[in-house]
């Protein structure tokens, strides 16, 4: 690990629409997604590849500052350690009896709301979206791998949904808010030592969390949360941001979000949860966005992150967003004022250094990743700087701009014309045939990091280096015998056995193909390989 | 790790110039006309994918909060 090396993940909440049904409730609509997707696997595997989730380990008010929020000062939705079940109760109460009447439940009675699929990944609902939350990977190539795997999985529910005469086809947007003053998220989770003071972390990256934006902002039509000003910004999130640090992820967003939940050893790890990015439809800028994080965290580990302070953070990473020629400069607690990109270049220049000094980014004998991060990294600020067409082939915000300059140049549309909210909208449909990002895509007008091979292999199959490797196996091979899953654990319930068997996983670079690919080729039934595991328990 | 990366020609170091002889540049008319012709196929294709009444559509697009 070091340099763009690390454990980490991505979490997408996708926007939800069924045009045809307009009203429809959004957590039965999300819920009839994770259905649908069901039944794909369950088609896919005879042994039913899903597993319901593990709450045990749930601490959402756990705040990495050292302190505990009480379960009576938290918002309801920031409750997210007890398992939502839509039951027919719930069902009738917000829909009424006849909805309850035609709609699809599973075998329990209940609508499944949460699965771990075969790729280590979860897929539940979130609220009112449905989400999908990477496995555990450990470079940023496979992130981008992964977490564009969930916008297969996403597409598979939805051709499900609309091969169903019986119900509404539903759209799944990878955005981030509906231009109405509602947002939802979409997260990354680094893997750090716990070592590491908290006040380090918020030093060294919210100066780079404000500027990073212009690499990997995923772009958007309207100003302000209710883009009542007309214009193109940035950022799809920023101006729903409204402090600097804070444990909230839904009210009172912050830069810097202090929940502590490891999902590991937690005297060893801290699980840095990220709240500021754009959800990313373009390859490049969602493997720059996982990169340059990944690389500034390693900075910060060794303590040699840029000394710089912005003044009032928010207000700056905002107005930087509203500023698409990158022209804005913001104030440094020591007087200077520097740009956007000037300060992305301190960035840069610390990580490349630093990733030299160690020889992490060595052609020949680095990492193999931290290498073409840099490169990237690189190329990609300078032609911000310089080449501004050339860098709209692979930056999503400037993708985005200009196809909507495209048509207003043509059609001489104002920023305020219905017509470039549906391009901003329907950029980010995940259907290829209909999503205008994966329009651009065909024509080779964006650039490609991984594969489309590399992406379909991903929707099916864990990465093989984290502890993921064993939860996704052990949810296509022994799914029937599987209670539950989480991040870090797996419940076996074996026939023959008394009591139900929770294996452990808290060391996420564990649980690896190396060590236990082994087992699974020698075992097809779940009983002799739990006998066998237990002597070589994968996660502890 | 199966996945290749495409690396895409860099745009860094162009002003280090080379001794290598351009070919003729194409006339700058031509080439600015083959992009807007680019952009016209692609402005034309996106017409046609573009789901029917933009403004109700836009509208009825609401989402419930998230994180």
């Amino acid at each position: 690990m070091g340099g763009a090396m690390r454990v980490m993940g991505s979490e997408t909440e996708y926007g939800i629409h069924a045009p045809s049904a307009p009203g429809a409730n959004a957590t039965m609509m999300s819920a009839r997604v994770i259905q649908a997707y069901a039944q794909v696997t369950r088609m896919r595997a005879a042994g039913g590849a899903e597993t319901r989730w593990d709450y045990t380990d749930e601490e959402p008010l756990h705040d990495a500052r050292g302190w505990t929020l009480e379960r009576s000062a938290a918002a309801p939705e920031q409750l997210t350690d007890q398992p939502p079940v839509l039951d027919a109760e719930a069902v009738a109460l917000a829909y009424g009896r006849d909805e309850l009447e035609h709609d699809g439940e599973d075998e329990s009675g209940t609508l499944l709301m949460n699965m771990v699929l075969g790729n280590g990944a979860r897929l539940y609902v979130d609220h009112a979206h449905p989400e999908y939350s990477s496995p555990e990977v450990t470079n940023p190539r496979d992130a981008v791998a992964w977490d564009a795997a969930g916008d297969l999985v996403a597409l598979a529910a939805v051709r499900r949904l609309a091969a169903d005469p019986e119900l509404p086809p539903i759209n799944l947007y990878k955005n981030n808010t509906d231009n109405k003053s509602v947002s939802y998220g979409s997260h990354e989770n680094y893997l750090m030592p716990r070592a590491v003071p908290f006040g380090d972390i918020v030093r060294g990256l919210t100066p780079f969390f404000v500027t990073r934006q212009i690499i990997c902002g995923a772009g958007r039509v309207g100003l302000g949360q209710d883009s009542s000003r007309p214009g193109y910004q940035i950022s799809q999130r920023a101006d729903f941001f409204e402090t600097e640090v804070g444990l909230e992820t839904t009210i009172r967003r912050p830069i810097i979000n202090t929940r502590d939940e490891p999902h590991a050893t937690a005297d060893k790890y801290r699980r840095l949860h990220v709240i500021i990015g754009d959800a990313n439809l373009s390859q490049a800028s969602n493997y720059l966005k996982f990169g340059s994080t990944a690389m500034v965290l390693s900075l910060i580990e060794a303590g040699l992150a840029p000394r710089v302070e912005v003044h009032e953070p928010v207000a700056a990473l905002q107005a930087i967003s509203h500023d698409t020629s990158l022209t804005a400069t913001l104030r440094l607690l020591d007087g200077r004022r520097i740009t956007a990109l000037d300060l992305q270049w301190i960035y840069f220049e610390a990580a490349a250094k630093h990733a030299q000094d160690t020889g992490v980014a060595d052609a020949v004998d680095g990492d193999g990743h931290t290498h073409a991060v840099l490169e990237r990294w690189q190329s990609t600020l300078t032609e911000l700087g310089s080449d501004r067409a050339a860098a709209a082939t692979s930056v999503d915000w400037l993708a985005k701009l200009s196809l909507l300059e495209g048509y207003r140049q043509r059609d001489g549309l104002g920023w305020d014309d219905a017509r470039l909210g549906l391009v901003d909208l329907q950029w980010a449909d995940i259907r290829p045939e209909k999503g205008l990002y994966h329009r651009l895509l065909a024509r080779d007008r964006m650039q490609r990091v991984v594969d489309e091979a590399m992406i379909a292999r991903a929707a099916t199959e864990p990465p093989s280096d984290t502890r993921a490797y064993f939860r996704g196996r052990c949810v296509s091979r022994f799914g029937t015998d599987l209670v539950g899953a989480s991040w870090d654990s797996v419940i076996f319930d074996v026939p023959g056995r008394g009591r139900l068997q929770r294996v452990p996983t808290r060391e996420p670079l564990r649980g690896t193909e190396a060590l236990t690919g082994v087992l699974f080729a020698r075992h097809r039934e779940a009983g002799p390989f739990l006998a066998e595991l237990l002597g070589l328990s994968p996660g502890s | 790790m199966a996945g290749q990366e495409q690396q895409q020609p860099q745009a860094r170091d162009t002003e280090v110039d080379e001794d290598v002889p351009a070919a003729p540049p194409a006339p700058a008319e031509a080439q600015a006309s083959a992009a807007t012709q680019g952009v016209d196929d692609l402005l034309d294709e996106i017409d046609g994918v573009l789901e029917s009444n933009a403004e109700e559509f836009v509208r009825a697009f609401v989402q419930k909060g998230g994180q």
